[in-house]
Formats: C-alpha cells, sequence, structure tokens
C-alpha cells in the first residue's frame, strides 16, 4: 500500500490530538504502520501514544545543537503505543520567533532524513488550531497531505472554523492534490449535531466520516495519559474509535471542497436553531438604550 | 544630434509607452515628463515616489540600503549590526565608498561588516538573545567603539522581534548608545523611506544625548554639514571651504562621522543640507525642536559653489561674507584653468543622468561649468519636492524620467544619442557595449572627491578621459547607418 498522508486541522480544543491519538492507535492495532507529526508549538500531540509530558521537539534539539542539519532522525523520532512513530516538531514560546517556519523546518528536515519510508501505511499531520500564517499551511501545500480531515462539532464557531479550513484547501486543492476527505464531528452534545454536520459537510461537498460520542473515559484515559484504545480497549468508546479509524483506512471520497458564504453558513445555523433569525433593529443598540425604549 | 523640441520629446515618451500593456503604460506615463520650466510645481506634470511596477527592472533600493547603507554606515566609530541573515550586510559591505580616517577595528568600523548572520533557529526562536550577546560580544572585541546601531533586514519585522527592548537593556549594561532602527527591507516602495526611519532613530536615540548639556563651547560660526557621505572624500573637499571662509564645521552628517558630531548638532547655528533627500527630516526637526535654521547648497562646479558660498554668508556677518569671497577669489585662477583645459574637450556635449539623493540635479551646474548640457536626469526614489528642485535646473523641453525602468533608459538613449551616460552600477555595462561613454555617479566609479574646488578638477578630468578615450572609435555602433559609417570611413581616409 502506498502512504497516505492526512492532515487534522479544525478549531483550537476541539479535540484533534485526542481524537487523532486515539484514531492513530486504531490504525496501529488494525495493522497499520503509522507516524504523528505533531505541528503545533505546543508539541501535545504525541502525549497519549508515548506517556510522557511532551516529547522533546525537532525546533529545540535543533536550537541545542546548533541547527537542525546537525541532527540525526534516531534523535527526534521515538516509537510508542502499537510501533507508532512520533515526532513533534515544535517551536518557540508564545509571543516570540516564528511558528510556522518551525513547522516547514522540521518538515524538511523529516523528509531529507527519510523519515518517510517505505513500510509506513499511515502519516497524521496533527496542526495548530489556527491556521495563521503559510507555516501552518505547509502540510497541505507542496503535495505533503492528500487527505485533510476537519475536527468539529455542532458549535457555531467550530462550523465558522470548518469553512474557513475548507476555504484553504482549495487555495491549494487548485494546483495540487490535497483534498478534503471529510469532517469527523467530535460530539459536544448539542442539538441534532450528527444531522447538522452531516449538512454541513454535504454544503462543503464532502461527507461526515464518522460521529463520535462524548465520553468520559476519553479523560479517564487522558489523566493517565493513554488512549482509550490503550487504556480500555473494550469501553465503548474504542469502538467507536476503530469504526473511525476503518472507515478512514476504506475511504475514497476525496473532494475539493465547495465552501459556502456566510450568509449561506448563517442560514443553515437557523435552521437547525444554532442562532435565531437576525432582528437588523437591535444591531449595535445597547442594554441601556433597549431599557428605555 | 540637435536638442529634441518639445513636441519630439513629447512624442518619443509616447512612442516609449506605446509597448507597455495598458494598466503599465498609464502607470508609467505618469513618472515621465518633458520639463519646462514655467511650472512653478512639478505635480503638475510628474508623479513620484510610488511603488515600482513588477517587471520593470527597477534600479531601487530597499529601506535597510537607505539606513545601514546610507544614512548610518558612514558613522565611523559606531558598529553598525546587520541584523538578519548575512547576505544584506556582506553584499553592500563598503560598497559605498565613504571615506574615513581611523584605524579600522580598532577605532572605526566603517568598511567591516557586522551581521548576527541568522539562522533557521533564530527565526523560529527569534533573535533577541542573539542580539542581546552580539552586544557584549562586540562590547570585549572592539571597546574603543562609540555605540552600536541595529539595522533591521526583513525577517525582523516579520517574526516581530523586540530590538527595542534589547536596545535599552543593553545600553544600560554597555553605557553607550544603542539604537535599534526598524529599515526592514519590505518597508516602503524604495530606499526613500529607509532614510526616514534612519532619521527618526537619531531623532529618537542620539539628538537628546547632550539636551542641557552646556559644557560644549560653541561659537558665533558653528555649522554642520548634514547629507554629505564623503564619497571619495567629498566631504572633506567640501569643509575646507567652509572653514577657510571662517566657519567651525562642529559635525559632518555622516561621512567620516561620529556619534559625538550627531549629539553636539543641536548647538549649532545653521544646518547646511547637502543632500536633502536623505536627510531633510532631521533638518526640519532641528528646525522645529532646537529652532536651528538650514539651508540647502550645491558644492559641484565653481558657479554652484560661489553661488552657495555667497548664500551661505548671507546668513552671518561681515567678516563671514568677506571670507567667502576671499576663498571664492583664491581658487579663482584654478577653477578657471580646469575650464581652460577641459571646456575646449567638452563644450557642447549631452549628458544623460540617472541618480539617487541630490546628484540628479546637483551635477548638472558641474556639467555647465564644462559647456556641456543636461538633456535627461531622473530620480531613483526621489519626492516632488525633488522634482520642483530639479524643473529649474533643466533646460525646456528636456527629458525627466522617475523610477526610470531599463526598458524606458534605454530606448531614451537610442533616440537621445547623449554623449555621456552617469548612472550606476547596473547600468554602466549596459551602456558601454551599446559604445557610449559612461560614469558611475553613484561612487564616482572609484574616482572623486567631486565635491569644492578640488573635486572639480577631478570631475573634469574624469569627463574628459571617458567621453575622449580613444576606445570608442573603435566600437561599431549598431544603429549607426552604412551612410553615416561611409562618411567617417571618408574623413578617416
Amino acid at each position: 500500500m502506498a502512504l497516505r498522508q492526512c492532515a487534522i486541522y479544525g478549531k483550537g480544543g476541539i479535540g484533534k490530538s485526542t481524537t487523532t491519538q486515539n484514531l492513530v492507535s486504531a490504525l496501529a492495532e488494525l495493522g497499520n504502520s503509522v507516524m504523528i507529526v505533531g505541528c503545533d508549538p505546543k508539541a501535545d500531540s504525541t502525549r497519549l501514544i508515548l506517556h510522557a509530558k511532551a516529547q522533546t521537539t525537532i525546533m529545540s534539539l535543533a536550537a541545542e545543537a546548533g541547527s537542525v542539519e546537525d541532527l540525526e532522525l534516531e534523535d527526534v523520532l521515538k516509537v510508542g503505543y502499537g510501533g507508532i512513530k512520533c515526532v513533534e516538531s515544535g517551536g518557540p514560546e508564545p509571543g516570540v520567533g516564528c511558528a510556522g517556519r518551525g513547522v516547514i523546518t522540521a518538515i524538511n528536515f523529516l523528509e531529507e532524513e527519510g523519515a518517510y519510508d517505505d513500510e509506513l501505511d499511515f502519516v497524521f499531520y496533527d496542526v495548530l488550531g489556527d491556521v495563521v500564517c503559510g507555516g501552518f499551511a505547509m502540510p497541505i501545500r507542496e503535495n505533503k497531505a492528500q487527505e485533510i480531515y476537519i475536527v468539529c462539532s455542532g458549535e457555531m464557531m467550530a462550523m465558522y472554523a470548518a469553512n474557513n479550513i475548507a476555504k484553504g484547501i482549495v487555495k491549494y486543492a487548485n494546483s495540487g492534490s490535497v483534498r478534503l476527505a471529510g469532517l469527523i464531528c467530535n460530539s459536544r452534545e448539542t442539538a441534532r449535531e450528527d444531522e447538522l454536520i452531516s449538512a454541513l459537510a454535504a454544503k462543503l461537498g464532502t461527507q461526515m466520516i464518522h460521529f463520535v460520542p462524548r465520553d468520559n473515559v476519553v479523560q479517564r484515559a487522558e489523566i493517565r495519559r493513554m488512549t482509550v484504545i490503550e487504556y480500555e480497549p473494550e469501553a465503548k468508546q474504542a469502538e467507536e474509535y476503530r469504526q473511525l479509524a476503518t472507515k478512514i483506512r476504506d475511504n475514497k471520497n476525496f473532494v475539493i471542497p465547495t465552501p459556502i458564504t456566510m450568509d449561506e453558513l448563517e442560514e443553515l445555523m437557523m435552521e437547525f436553531g444554532i442562532i435565531d433569525d437576525v432582528d437588523e433593529s437591535i444591531i449595535g443598540v445597547t442594554a441601556a438604550a433597549e431599557a428605555t425604549a | 544630434m540637435a536638442a529634441l523640441t518639445k513636441e519630439e520629446t513629447e512624442a518619443l515618451i509616447q512612442e516609449v509607452l506605446e509597448i507597455y500593456p495598458e494598466q503599465a503604460r498609464k502607470d508609467r506615463a505618469k513618472h515621465l515628463a518633458v520639463n519646462d520650466q514655467s511650472l512653478e510645481k512639478s505635480n503638475k506634470c510628474i508623479t513620484s515616489n510610488r511603488k515600482s511596477q513588477p517587471g520593470v527592472m527597477t534600479i531601487r533600493g530597499c529601506a535597510y540600503a537607505g539606513s545601514k547603507g546610507v544614512v548610518w554606515g558612514p558613522i565611523k566609530d559606531m558598529i553598525h549590526i546587520s541584523h538578519g541573515p548575512v547576505g544584506c550586510g556582506q553584499y553592500s559591505r563598503a560598497g559605498r565608498r565613504n571615506y574615513y580616517v581611523g584605524t579600522t577595528g580598532v577605532n572605526t568600523f566603517g568598511t567591516m561588516n557586522f551581521t548576527s548572520d541568522f539562522q533557521e533557529k533564530d527565526i523560529v526562536f527569534g533573535g533577541d538573545k542573539k542580539l542581546a550577546k552580539i552586544m557584549h560580544e562586540i562590547e570585549e572585541l572592539f571597546p574603543l567603539n562609540k555605540g552600536i546601531s541595529i539595522q533591521s533586514e526583513c525577517p525582523i519585522g516579520l517574526i516581530g522581534d523586540d530590538i527595542e527592548a534589547v536596545a535599552k537593556k543593553a545600553n544600560k549594561e554597555i553605557n553607550k548608545p544603542v539604537v535599534p532602527v526598524r529599515c526592514e527591507g519590505f518597508r516602503g516602495v524604495s530606499q526613500s523611506l529607509g532614510h526616514h526611519i534612519a532619521n527618526d532613530a537619531i531623532r529618537d536615540w542620539v539628538l537628546e544625548n547632550r539636551d542641557g548639556d552646556e559644557t560644549f563651547a560653541t561659537t558665533p560660526y558653528d555649522v554642520a554639514v548634514i547629507g554629505d557621505y564623503n564619497i571619495g572624500g567629498d566631504a572633506w573637499a567640501s569643509r575646507t571651504l567652509l572653514e577657510e571662509m571662517g566657519l567651525r564645521v562642529v559635525a559632518q552628517w555622516s561621512g567620516d562621522g561620529t556619534i559625538a558630531e550627531m549629539e553636539k548638532t543641536p548647538k549649532v547655528k545653521l544646518n547646511l543640507i547637502h543632500c536633502y533627500r536623505s536627510m531633510n527630516y532631521i533638518a526640519r526637526h532641528m528646525e522645529e525642536k532646537y529652532k536651528i535654521p538650514w539651508i540647502e547648497y550645491n558644492f559641484f562646479g565653481p558657479t554652484k559653489i560661489a553661488e552657495s558660498l555667497r548664500k551661505i554668508a548671507a546668513l552671518f556677518d561681515e567678516t563671514i561674507q568677506a571670507g567667502a569671497e576671499r576663498v571664492i577669489a583664491k581658487y579663482q585662477a584654478e577653477y578657471d584653468a580646469v575650464i581652460a583645459k577641459y571646456k575646449p574637450r567638452l563644450q557642447g556635449k549631452r549628458v544623460m543622468l540617472y541618480v539617487g539623493g541630490l546628484r540628479p540635479r546637483h551635477v548638472i551646474g558641474a556639467y555647465e561649468d564644462l559647456g556641456m548640457e543636461v538633456v535627461g536626469t531622473g530620480y531613483e526614489f526621489g519626492h516632488n519636492d525633488d522634482y520642483d528642485r530639479t524643473i529649474k535646473e533643466m533646460g525646456n523641453a528636456t527629458l525627466i524620467y522617475d523610477d526610470v525602468t531599463g526598458y524606458e533608459f534605454e530606448e531614451f538613449v537610442k533616440r537621445i544619442k547623449p554623449d555621456l551616460i552617469g548612472s550606476g552600477i547596473k547600468e554602466k555595462y549596459i551602456f558601454q557595449k551599446m559604445g557610449i561613454p559612461f560614469r558611475q555617479m553613484h561612487s564616482w566609479d572609484y574616482s572623486g572627491p567631486y565635491h569644492g574646488y578640488d573635486g572639480f578638477a577631478i570631475f573634469a578630468r574624469d569627463m574628459d578621459m571617458t567621453l575622449n578615450n580613444p576606445c570608442w572609435k573603435q566600437v561599431k555602433v549598431p544603429w549607426k547607418t552604412a551612410e553615416s559609417s561611409n562618411v567617417a570611413v571618408a574623413a578617416n581616409a
């Protein structure tokens, strides 16, 4: 099987890293050889696989050694649960330097050092929530990741973010092979959430690949720095991640997305009662003014 | 060849513009004009200081070039860090020929390149820590430095380093001026914004250093020379004239200059501005804050020198006025001899210029003193106040071009067929290959000085040796018709 490179995007705090690590564990359980590349200066994309607080990153090692050319692959690549290979790009603390450039440097290093070997079935890029600059688009540029999965929920801002990420994909899809491969709904238990995300997926020209219900076992496992797959393999939630993994393994639905306008998105949310119909007469009117009116 | 009429020059501009796509044509049309001395304001005929069109091979530089290369670089006793990757500093190192007195590497640093040599990790993690470390390394290795300036290259602005904080801290630690300059190359449309940013940095970090300190003994004849970069020794040839007429030159900005001179400048009675474009900002600031008047002057060629000396003297008492007359008289035999020797060899020759700063207008008088005519001129990064000052210097129906493109310049030259072109290194070999005598007017072609009476003698010699060089007779010029070359053959026979 040829190597499939997938990137996980989505609004910050939506559960990208947790979902990715559980999904990747399930893929490993199914017998796949997988690598996770964390593309976030926080470096928390591999902790559940490695049972670690935070993996030492490519950029911090490079800073110590002098330059990235001084590093060897084995310095930065750790193997965890299920033989999953783990790498963190790393980057600066908030407010200094250029984290985006760190992602670019790290991915170039992995390529040059031959991290993408023939044995691998999947690479997953777990990318910082807000694609604030070109560096964080690196995984979808230059034909790196071909499949993009967006983690979202039935909350308004998560859907805005999903639509914006779809716009970013269109930009690169037209000049390369990157495609939107589906929305993963990480449930926040809002009303009719599965229907809403299915409807959004349809509008974007894609599918809701799986609906991951909310379950406290995820947190229990996380406190132990483990995935559910490893902590409690027989849990119902583990089965959900296995289903997601199987669906992604068998997925053939790769599209150039059709992002929608803000008006269309708001209409969709109104349809599902997430937001009310906009009453133009109340825009910009303060509470005090309303009281006297 | 006879001079073009106004109509012919207008037709030439239209013809040259013809080849552009519509949008580029509309834009470039605003930057090309036929001179009309009756105009009071240049904005009636020309637009300047706008973004260059992509793809036109503009000859401009960047904001870093304007700050590090022009304004700050020549301050000889400071160390100027090219903050960012190594190339910006190294490829521009010592290229501008700002002469200075001192022992390089000990108490002066003008031709050295100091850089923070950014690597990937500095981009990703920020360069502030490295910068702070460099300050201390500099202090240890070059203890006689009198201060440090931080010249930002592009990445500094992109990654948002806080160089001001590093500068303030280092200033306390080493107890010398440390000046952060935000002259990232991508700012503005040319090097011009870099001059302005550099002037502002001097205003904010240097000029006030001796406010309230009255220990410097002043005289009524104190002046500062501002905007002379001492290219090939220009400022020296200028300073001597001012001193001979009785003035005391307290500061030279910035050729062969020091930070102490800059700090003392607010104590002078008059600021003398040579390069208006790059230094007018600080002159205006000193006028406003310290009530120091300023005037522009021109030390190219005896006519303009005499005019300028009298203009400067008029602002002082009779001793200085007498001094100006004495200086003019003293050198008269010298410059008359230069004119007598070279004018017959250069009379009637036509020149096209394309340079920056002050030269597109300031050197016209020197050429005229030698009987030559400037038939086309333009600024790389001028503003409209530069063109306002140019209209009166140029003859009617001559050509003016702003931010000229490689294509336009070549086409104008092909049609106007000047006897000499004065421009930069990038233009030099193109025009020489076209068989046209060329002088680099940025660096004086490794010669100089050209300022002052001493400089005029060298200027005249250089123009003659270039223009009348026998090598040009050996060049077959492609646009000469068979007929005219037959005439030449017949004449030689």
